[in-house]
């Protein structure tokens, strides 16, 4: 799994942000359409998409790109 | 001493017994007389019910309700009842564009169809005696309110909604009562798998006008309160127990 792939996939989480403009570095919390229905809708693409489960609070611990990759990857 | 919400005398099935609401409804019932059949999935958890009920003769099966063989197995072990509580329910929460066939077959199995095809099985078997009540624990989620991610939630606990109206009417020639309890969040651990945080709870909670949730014992009293003769004239009723949350 790439970074640059894994940042796509959040066309389907995040409707009104341009993805392309995305980074690892990029705080999602940040992002104008960043909601608690994004986070719900992260965890469900992430269970869909890589098979693994991530908790609420595990979400919560993070904030940028890289470290939600980096935790995915962890489970993977 | 005088009681019109006496459960003397009557037998009382309850689904989803071993935590929650269903647990209190089988505590709260026996201390009001009642001999309470528990049913559940999780024996050790379910005996743990069965030890806290409070007088003798009480009944624990342990039952998949999801299985037709399960279905089975409780009907036939079943004692003669003079009240159902169809109470066992689950979730999963995600927002609309991620559903899948498995997780909406999931939450309707267990939410909407079990309860449905035993209230169906026990009736066909007779086992549910002439002036028996029967009620089920919906929701404020689904008829009364949306909230994100609750879609798969709302879907099975509004399609209750129509099946105990429906079910009244069918049922009232043969004397049976159908109701509905309607809580808005109660403290228990149907949020346990994850899906939310405690600060998510914290915030939630501010948005009760009573600023808080429900306690599970709050919902079986009303569940008693439908058991009882004393609602004798009520049935396709459903009671919003929200702390107020509906009223805004």
């Amino acid at each position: 799994m790439e970074i640059k792939e894994f940042i796509s996939r959040f066309e389907d989480v995040l409707e009104d942000t341009d993805i392309s403009g995305l980074t690892a570095e990029t705080n999602f919390r940040e992002l104008d359409d960043w909601s608690s229905l994004a986070a719900l809708s992260t965890m469900a693409m992430i269970t869909d998409e890589y098979d693994v489960a991530i908790t609420a609070d595990e979400m919560r611990s993070t904030t940028t790109f890289q470290q939600l990759f980096d935790l995915v990857s962890s489970k993977l | 001493m005088y009681n019109p919400y006496s459960l003397v005398d009557k037998t009382i099935l309850i689904t989803g017994a071993s935590s929650g609401i269903g647990k209190a409804t089988a505590i709260e019932c026996s201390k009001m007389g009642a001999k309470v059949v528990v049913t559940g999935r999780d024996e050790e958890r379910l005996n743990q019910t069965l030890a806290e009920l409070d007088g003798g003769g009480h009944l624990s099966i342990i039952a998949d309700l999801a299985s037709e063989d399960g279905v089975t197995t409780l009907v036939n072990q079943c004692p003669q009842l003079d009240g159902l509580v169809n109470n066992a329910g689950s979730t999963i929460m995600v927002p609309t564009q991620f559903i899948s066939r498995d997780k909406l077959l999931q939450v309707l199995e267990v939410n909407t169809i079990s309860p449905i095809l035993l209230t169906q099985r026990l009736l066909k078997n007779k086992k549910l005696s002439k002036g028996a009540s029967v009620v089920f624990t919906d929701s404020i989620s689904g008829v009364n309110i949306a909230s994100p991610g609750n879609v798969l939630y709302s879907t099975s606990k509004a399609a209750i909604y129509g099946f105990v109206k429906n079910a009244a009417l069918d049922l009232s020639v043969k004397n049976i009562r159908v109701n509905a309890v309607c809580p808005g969040m109660i403290d228990t651990h149907i949020l346990d798998n994850g899906s939310v945080t405690s600060e998510d709870v914290e915030a939630d909670m501010k948005k009760y006008p009573l600023k808080r949730y429900g306690r599970p014992e709050e919902v079986a009293y009303a569940i008693i309160y439908f058991l009882s003769d004393a609602s004798g004239f009520t049935t396709g009723a459903n009671l919003v127990i929200d702390g107020g949350f509906t009223l805004q």
